[in-house]
């Protein structure tokens, strides 16, 4: 099939739009759908994802009452969401805490829907916190062993969980 | 140790020697950690982050690389070509490079390690080898990165990992990358697709220079953008087992299909390439990456596709007098990578020994090239 819009390359995007009932089939190549904005970009520049998701709080209801306060402020660093917005980065590392209930969204559109961490653990961590993580990286593989149907895996999972 | 001590050869990790060298020119994994009782970066004085800078860099210059000579740059102070050179080295980012405040680099001699001081953590390791070799990097940053945890305690949290300024390093704070060379897809029109399917696997796709630069000479630099929630080694696994393989085989295919369906095609971008590069007296950066590509795009067809035709013949009797095309050409690929390297505006203007304008780089460029296609 030939791409709509450059008559000349294979199609190999094939877009379905419903509207108000009506469909419409469009096909077009790989390259004619990039310029046609099909599909997102590879790369979203930090500030712009950022903005899209700090976007979405309730800044204009803040910005209607001049001189209240305008959202978390980190006591240790004194950083603000604006400021994370403004600048892309935070104050401190305090501020995961400190800014937790904004934060989690964005964390977990960023990294895939993930909002624990699965991996390298200080070998100073004390001994509670690195059981913690444990667990919740056991729990994870178990999650995963269930959604491949590995049963056999999933049971010496749930077996070394038992034992934590 | 001077900068001119390295400018005038290649790197190990684009000597093209390592697995899969004819497409993955290299491997990379950084970390990004930060020191705790300090805010991050963007909140510390000027006073701060030199108490950081000097902390970090008295820990990792007193690191025991195994014989492996270490050397630290003071990234502020140094003069911008020296800066630039080292971005065109891959050893700093160019966040790093034009970045503000105290900042430094601990870099090894062989160039496989660099910890880049108050970057936009305080702390960013990097390891470096030859061709597809990440679980190789992996183990080596992972053991780098222990030492220093003797010896200084990282911003860790149970819930969220390793703690970074920006939230979407967080996690493991590891980056995996691979600098792919892939001409053949961008000949035959399927370097959209290439992009696209990195993009639905959730990967950044940058060019040779990193973040904003454009894929000169057919390189593509692919990394993962997920750091939470996944284990340094399973995000290593992935590429190697996965991504990498595919992509191989997609070049490769090109290249294949280039040879058998369209040989005229491939020997006119040869032909081509050859032709201007052994005649040029002004050549820019840009056109030189892209003719280089072409050059090393036969080669690497002869050494591992074993092609033959008539473009890549005369560029592997590059050299010789008339006689049969010997099994191992003349021009090797290792001269090509380094014509890349050497011929960047920094790299041209630091072995020169001053600073040149864009007309004169040209030249020397040019006269560089021609010097090693003409012998």
């Amino acid at each position: 099939m030939q791409c709509e819009f450059c008559q000349s390359r294979e199609a190999t995007i094939h877009l379905t739009e419903i509207t108000d009932g009506v469909r419409t089939e469009t096909h077009m190549c790989e390259q004619c759908a990039q310029e046609q904005g099909v599909g997102s970009k590879n790369y979203i520049p930090l500030n712009e994802f950022l903005n899209n998701l700090l976007a979405a709080g309730p800044k204009e209801e803040e910005a209607a009452m001049p001189g209240e306060s305008e959202g978390p402020v980190c006591p240790r660093c004194g950083w603000t969401l604006d400021k994370l917005q403004e600048k892309g980065v935070l104050g401190c590392p305090y501020d995961y805490e400190a800014f937790e209930q904004q934060l989690k969204p964005l964390i977990k559109k960023a990294h895939d829907g993930a909002v624990a961490h699965c991996g390298k653990i200080p070998t100073r961590t004390p001994k509670d916190s690195k059981r913690e993580i444990e667990i919740t990286q056991i729990r994870r593989q178990l999650d995963e062993a269930v959604r491949n149907e590995d049963y056999e895996l999933a049971a010496k999972l749930r077996d070394k969980l038992a034992g934590k | 140790m001077k900068l001119t001590d390295i400018s005038g050869g290649i790197n190990e990790w684009f000597s093209g020697e390592g697995p899969l060298g004819d497409v993955v020119i290299s491997s990379r994994v950084r970390l990004a950690r930060n020191v705790a009782g300090y805010k991050f970066l963007a909140a510390c004085t000027a006073a701060e982050k030199a108490e950081i800078l000097k902390k970090l860099k008295d820990v990792v210059m007193g690191l025991d690389f195994q014989g492996d000579e270490v050397f630290y740059i003071g990234i502020d102070k140094a003069p911008i070509l020296e800066k630039r050179f080292l971005v065109e080295r891959h050893l700093i980012s160019q966040h790093h490079a034009f970045g503000r405040g105290p900042r430094g680099a601990v870099i090894a001699r062989r160039e496989f390690f660099t910890a880049m001081i108050n970057e936009e953590d305080h702390l960013r390791l990097q390891v470096l080898k030859s061709g597809c070799q990440l679980p190789a990097c992996i183990e080596q940053i992972d053991r780098i990165d222990n030492a220093i945890e003797e010896k200084i305690e990282y911003a860790f949290s149970p819930q969220y990992g390793y703690l970074t300024a920006c939230p979407t390093n967080l996690g493991t704070g590891a980056r995996v990358s691979v600098m792919l060379h892939l001409p053949a897809l961008k000949i035959t029109g399927q370097i959209e697709k290439f992009l696209n399917a990195a993009k639905s696997l959730g990967l950044a796709v940058r060019g040779l220079f990193g973040e904003g630069t454009d894929a000169a000479g057919d390189f593509y630099q692919l990394s993962n953008q997920v750091t939470l929630g996944v284990r340094e080694k399973e995000i290593a696994e992935r590429f190697e087992k996965t991504i990498i393989p595919e992509i191989v085989e997609f070049e490769h295919s090109a290249r294949k299909r280039l040879l058998a369906k369209e040989p005229s095609v491939l020997d006119d971008k040869i032909s081509r390439a050859l032709a201007l590069l052994k005649s040029a007296h002004l050549i820019s950066s840009q056109e030189a990456m892209f003719l280089l590509s072409h050059i090393r795009l036969g080669l690497n067809m002869h050494e591992h596709q074993g092609a033959s035709t008539p473009a890549i013949d005369r560029l592997c009797s590059l050299g010789h007098d008339g006689g049969s095309v010997s099994e191992h050409c003349r021009l090797s690929i290792a001269t090509v990578n380094r014509l890349f390297l050497l011929t960047l505006p920094a790299h041209l203007q630091l072995n020169y020994g001053k600073e040149l304008d864009s007309t004169h780089r040209d030249a020397l460029r040019a006269q560089i090239i021609r010097a090693a296609l003409n012998g």
